[in-house]
């Protein structure tokens, strides 16, 4: 079996009293696709804000088998390979899609590794359309591009460990099946992706492995491919299945 | 100049301001303005990523201007111990910092850049001949032990509370000015201090007089504008900054730490104000006290920018010189007055059009 | 019974004051007066920073401002004390309104700029005006004469200044105890205070003018003691020291502005004497350690000293008791009810842009009285951007929206508010500080019209009542009736939600907006949300909500439309939704083509 790369164990998310996740352990191995579904609300963009030391928690988690539970900060995990593309995008808006990309690779620029024009040129070739937007701002991009634009510029940092947030969210289809294609091309590439979607089909599809999140917990997990027939996970997010949920 | 209250205004009776007085007001408000340029764009850079209000910009002018009148004297600059004093307590708040995190194997490191390297320089300035050293090494050691302070200020003032209102890190920054005010009366007492020109002497333009000074002071400043705007542009650090300006988070997910940012850009306001006094020191007098008013000039320049647009900024101190050397001989007395109210017509127009916003969320 | 109550040390403190001009020495007197003439000042600015999350370093120019009118309209107009202090007065008035109306609808820190500059300018204007005496000043300024007693000595004077100020602080606890009081104590949440029909420039406005009017009143006091003026006391540096005392004594509480100004200015003196003598060198010392100290204070304990005092004394006297009674009350007058089914809300074609994203593409629906309507869809469909639309917070790019008839999409929130719609949101925006029982009263801003004024003088008595009445009931109706005077900030988030559902209540609505309340919410909690909505329902309400749990929703809504890419998905009843294909695709996703 492939060598672990992330693993949570009994992972505790708090905001002031209430806890927005619960006991989550998880694991991402090498080279892999591993997707964290849910309806919305149920914990998944706290649990990757957790992961990335943007909010303290409880229990361990390790990246690359060093314990880094909260304390550790953002621009060492950075420093270290595990890059996060949030929710929300989080672009420099009124900088330029090129300048964009270079601030990626600000943490290797950091550490003495010079090699930004021959990674932006590999970026380019995944996502030809921000080649042809080089110079224009990002602010003026459209939804589909800015998720482009936010997944190239965490490509920049050379990950060890990509998270996307939602990549989907808010895309139409045709351009979801655009992004879904480019992180199993990302995954061809060595990359290993912790995915978290709400579009529960899409990302079974591409992922090796999958966590269904409810209320904080983790009520399901199994093979991508086992879960994707499970009715469960359909009640999970349209509450079917009258009162009860599926961890019960 | 200095006139006492009851100074009547000083209008040529009955003729308008002829050609060369109009050339000294113009020549006197772009030298100042070019100084209060420079600093509105060090506040407005401040503001924009850290959210600081940079209050004590002015006693880094003051700083400057006086530790340069010590090294030409051929004394050391006393905030050396400033400098020395603060990197110790940098070194301790590091390693403790280092030590709650479980990383031990830092320390060494902490230690030596923020303790042991001041005591260094300030070993081995101890042996250079000041008095007679070339001009620019001169402003070199006044620099090295007034700059460090920028960055020390903000691990030990602005880093503990970086996540704070705006309104809190006024109040800091307002305390820190206070600070900075007090040891500037003992460091170099409530004498003021004057430095050599860079080159003395000038030249006749027509019928007006002009200080080689002058344009030394016009052309470092526009040198130093330039420079900025490149950093800004050009490198990855200035690109860093300004990243952090626009989006905070999207900057600390690309690994570019808030606490860097702002030991960053503190560098640069303290470099910018310290260079700014060692310019006008060879043509004012300055006292451990007459930074507050220059800062705060550059402040209504930053202010006509809305704290964020450089150019506006620089466009403003400009003016706000401009109109300085005009008051001051239309009406000495009411000077500062006529500078400061200034700032009440750009707020109205300010407030008049920009739209509301809540000060707690983004 | 406890040797030591809050009352008991209040009072022994101020006999101990009373004692001081009988018994202490002429220099203790001065220091006192100083003191109580500092903390008047101070308390304007505990009213502006610590209650409106506004600053100003300016104060000491509206001292200057109170100082310089009666010492200019004493000595060469020969006008009487009292009537110079109603002029300086009018004067700090006009001058701090104007000062509000330029800075205060700017984001913050545009204020505390301005003051800096009008500090400097009003101080240099009073050392060169030949008029005002410039460096000079002003001397042989007339004593103040009450009731035929000339209150020349400084010991006859102490009582004016000690009373003056002890009026000062009973009336602004009292203001801020009323309506307009917790108005100006929510003033820091902007757009959820306006949600409740509030106009916050208003009070941003007042608590300025306020503490203008302090600082005047402190002036006008000083310029009577020392009988002389000159520029001196009112410069920036002193409008500094003004704000330090209140930060470091507590910003945040009235006497903490007494005990900042009562500490600095001790210390102070005690510093000026020792410091020298200790570095052997002169020097402004006292500046740097008030500097640090400042700094220090800022870093560890935010809301100053006071705070701190009073948990040390709370260790030794017992705790004050989390509970209070609301005292019965005559109901509020109530809105006309819309008949059921009756359209209360029409959505129509509206579409909002951010640059160049589209977040809400043609959306309409409409909700009828009597009926919960639910809105759903899969994260970022626009749902809470359509929220903000019809609730003023972020008016739409195009289309229109009608609110019992009227065209509401120009309006701003507190216009509408004042309409009848009233809403929480998605994240809790709760005054943290105020009791639950605050909290909701808030909501019920426009159902009364005493002013502060009013409630300084507690002539607002009746109505308060009514208000809390009605905040109390309903509070109780939404199953908080035992958290009434808990800190609404100690509560569990989902309790926290349903605060925000009473406070939404208390504004009497005929259109609830509620977004996700069930969120964080346990299972009992929810069902009992559930009866809450449907019992408001049957009363004739009209409620719109945005929810993420299905079975909530599915249980609970009349009618479901779902959002996707900030269009209208489909409408139609609970079970319809949940077997329409395209909700399904909607929600799971899917990549096949």
């Amino acid at each position: 079996m492939k060598p672990l790369i992330l693993e949570t164990q009994d992972l505790c998310v708090a905001y002031g009293r209430v806890e927005a996740i619960h006991k989550v352990s998880i694991r991402i191995r090498e080279g892999e696709i591993v997707t964290v579904i849910g309806p919305n609300g149920a914990g998944k963009t706290t649990l990757l804000s957790a992961l990335m030391g943007l909010l303290p928690a409880r229990g361990d988690i390790r990246y690359q088998g060093q314990l880094s539970s909260g304390s550790t900060a953002v621009d060492k995990l950075v420093g270290k390979g595990l890059v996060l593309v949030p929710e929300k995008r989080e672009l420099f808006g009124s900088m330029s899609v090129a300048d964009n990309l270079l601030l990626g690779a600000f943490a290797r620029h950091r550490r003495g590794l010079r090699d930004h024009a021959k990674t932006m040129d590999e970026v380019f070739a995944i996502f030809p359309r921000l080649a042809e937007r080089r110079t224009q701002e990002a602010g003026t991009l459209s939804g589909g591009e800015r998720q482009m634009l936010a997944m190239g510029r965490a490509l920049m940092a050379k990950p060890t460990l990509l998270m996307l947030d939602e990549p989907s969210l808010g895309l139409a289809p045709l351009i979801v099946r655009e992004i879904f294609r480019i992180v199993q091309q990302l995954k061809a590439m060595g990359v290993s992706i912790l995915l978290v979607e709400q579009n529960a089909r899409a990302a079974l599809q591409v992922a090796d492995y999958g966590y269904v999140l409810e209320n904080g917990s983790v009520a399901l997990e199994n093979d991508a491919r086992s879960l994707l027939d499970d009715p469960r996970v359909i009640e999970s997010y349209l509450g079917l299945g009258g009162s009860h949920s599926i961890a019960a | 100049m200095r006139c006492d209250g009851t100074a009547a205004p000083r209008t040529p009776a009955g003729i308008g301001v002829n050609a060369s007085i109009a050339l000294i007001l113009v020549q006197d408000g772009v030298t100042n303005g070019a100084i209060y340029a420079l600093l509105s764009l060090a506040l407005v850079l401040v503001f924009a990523v850290t959210r600081v209000i940079f209050i004590p910009q002015g006693e880094f002018v003051a700083y400057g201007a006086l530790s340069m009148a010590a090294v030409t004297a051929g004394f050391l600059p006393p905030t050396m111990w400033l400098v020395v004093t603060l990197g110790i307590a940098v070194a301790l708040v590091d390693s403790v910092a280092a030590l709650r995190e479980g990383a031990a194997a830092r320390l060494p490191m902490i230690i030596l850049k923020n303790a042991v390297l001041p005591v260094l320089a300030l070993l081995a300035v101890r042996y250079l001949p000041l008095k007679t050293l070339a001009y620019p090494l001169q402003i070199a050691v006044a620099l090295l032990f007034v700059v460090p302070l920028g960055p020390q200020i903000y691990r030990l003032a602005f880093q503990p509370v970086a996540e704070a209102t705006v309104l809190l890190l006024l109040i800091v920054s307002v305390a820190v000015h206070f600070v900075l005010l007090g040891l500037g009366l003992y460091f170099f007492g409530a004498e003021g201090g004057r430095t050599p020109a860079f080159t003395d002497g000038g030249f006749n333009l027509g019928a007006s007089y002009i200080q080689f000074q002058t344009l030394w002071i016009v052309g470092i400043a526009a040198v130093l504008i330039a420079g900025l705007a490149l950093f800004f542009e050009h490198s990855i650090y200035g690109k860093a900054l300004r990243a952090t300006a626009i989006n905070r988070t999207g900057a600390r997910l690309m690994g570019i730490s808030a606490d860097l940012a702002g030991k960053l850009c503190f560098t640069l306001a303290a470099l910018v104000g310290a260079f700014s006094g060692i310019l006008i020191a060879p043509i004012t007098t300055i006292y451990y006290d007459t930074g507050f008013l220059i800062g705060l000039k550059g402040f209504v320049g930053a202010i006509v920018g809305g704290l964020a647009s450089y150019p506006l900024a620089a466009a403003g101190a400009i003016l706000v010189g401009l109109l300085e050397s005009y008051s001051s001989f239309y009406a000495s007395a009411y000077k500062e007055v006529i500078v400061f109210t200034l700032i009440i017509p750009v707020l109205l127009w300010r407030s008049l059009t920009t739209h509301q916003v809540d000060d707690e969320e983004h | 019974m406890a040797l030591i109550t809050p009352n008991r040390a209040l009072i022994a403190f101020m006999l101990a004051v009373a004692m001081v001009p009988l018994f202490a020495a002429q220099f203790t007197v001065t220091l006192v007066n100083y003191i109580g003439l500092s903390a008047l000042v101070a308390l304007g600015l505990v009213l502006l920073t610590g209650i409106g999350g506004l600053t100003s370093f300016g104060q000491a120019a509206f001292v200057g401002l109170g100082a310089y009118t009666t010492a200019y309209l004493t000595t060469r107009h020969g006008i009487s004390p009292w009537g110079t202090l109603i002029v300086g007065m009018a004067v700090t008035t006009a001058v701090s309104l104007a000062l509000g109306f330029i800075t205060l609808r700017l984001s913050g820190h545009f204020l505390p700029l301005g003051t800096i500059a009008w500090g400097i300018s009003l101080y240099f204007l009073f050392g060169n005006m030949e008029v005002l005496g410039g460096h000079g000043g002003i001397d042989s300024i007339p004593p103040v004469d009450l009731f035929g007693l000339e209150l020349g000595s400084s010991r006859a004077f102490f009582y004016v200044i000690w009373a003056t100020l002890l009026a000062a602080i009973v009336t602004t606890r009292n203001m801020l105890d009323s309506r307009e009081g917790r108005a100006m104590r929510s003033l820091r949440s902007m757009t959820m205070t306006e949600a409740m029909g509030i106009n916050t420039l208003r009070y941003r406005m007042v608590l300025f003018m306020l503490a203008a009017q302090f600082a005047c009143v402190s002036g006008w006091l000083y310029a009577h003691l020392q009988r002389f003026v000159n520029p001196t006391p009112f410069s920036l540096g002193h409008g500094i020291e003004y704000l330090f005392m209140a930060v470091l004594g507590g910003a945040g509480a009235v006497w903490g502005a007494v005990f900042g100004a009562g500490a600095v200015t001790f210390l102070k003196e005690w510093l000026q004497d020792l410091l020298p003598k200790l570095l052997g060198a002169s020097g402004n010392f006292e500046m740097v350690v008030f500097g640090l100290l400042t700094i220090a204070v800022l870093h560890r304990a935010r809301d100053g000293m006071w705070p701190i005092l009073m948990r040390a004394f709370g260790n030794l006297a017992p705790q004050r008791a989390q509970t209070g009674s609301v005292e019965p009350a005559l109901p509020l007058p109530r809105r006309d009810p819309q008949p059921h089914g009756s359209e209360v809300l029409q959505v129509v074609n509206v579409t909002k842009r951010f640059g160049g994203l589209v977040a809400n593409d043609r959306m309409n629906l409409t909700v009828r009285a009597g009926e919960v309507m639910a809105l759903i869809g899969p994260n970022g469909a626009g749902k809470s951007t359509l929220f903000n639309c019809i609730s003023g917070v972020n008016p739409p790019s195009e289309g229109e929206i009608r609110f019992m008839g009227q065209r509401i999409d120009a309006l701003g929130s507190r216009e509408i508010a004042r309409l009848g719609m009233s809403r929480s949101f998605q994240h809790v925006r709760l005054n943290a500080d105020m009791t639950v029982l605050e909290n909701a009263a808030l909501g019920a801003h426009l159902r009364g019209r005493k002013n502060f004024v009013q409630s300084a003088w507690r002539l607002d008595r009746e109505e308060e009542r009514r208000l809390l009445w009605e905040a109390a009931h309903q509070l109780e109706r939404c199953g908080l009736g035992e958290h009434l005077f808990d800190a609404a900030g100690s509560l569990p988030l989902g309790k926290q939600r349903i605060v925000e559902i009473a406070r939404a209540l208390c504004s009497d609505p005929t259109l609830l907006l509620l977004d996700e309340p069930a969120a964080g919410l346990r299972h009992l909690e929810k069902q009992a949300l559930a009866e809450l909505l449907s019992k408001l329902r049957g009363e004739g309400m009209a409620i719109l909500l945005v929810e993420h749990d299905m079975d909530f929703v599915m249980s609970l809504a009349d009618r479901v439309v779902v959002m996707e890419f900030g269009e209208h998905l489909a409408e139609g009843l609970p079970q319809e939704i949940q077997t329409n294909p395209k909700v399904l695709e909607a929600y799971l996703g899917g990549v096949e083509a």
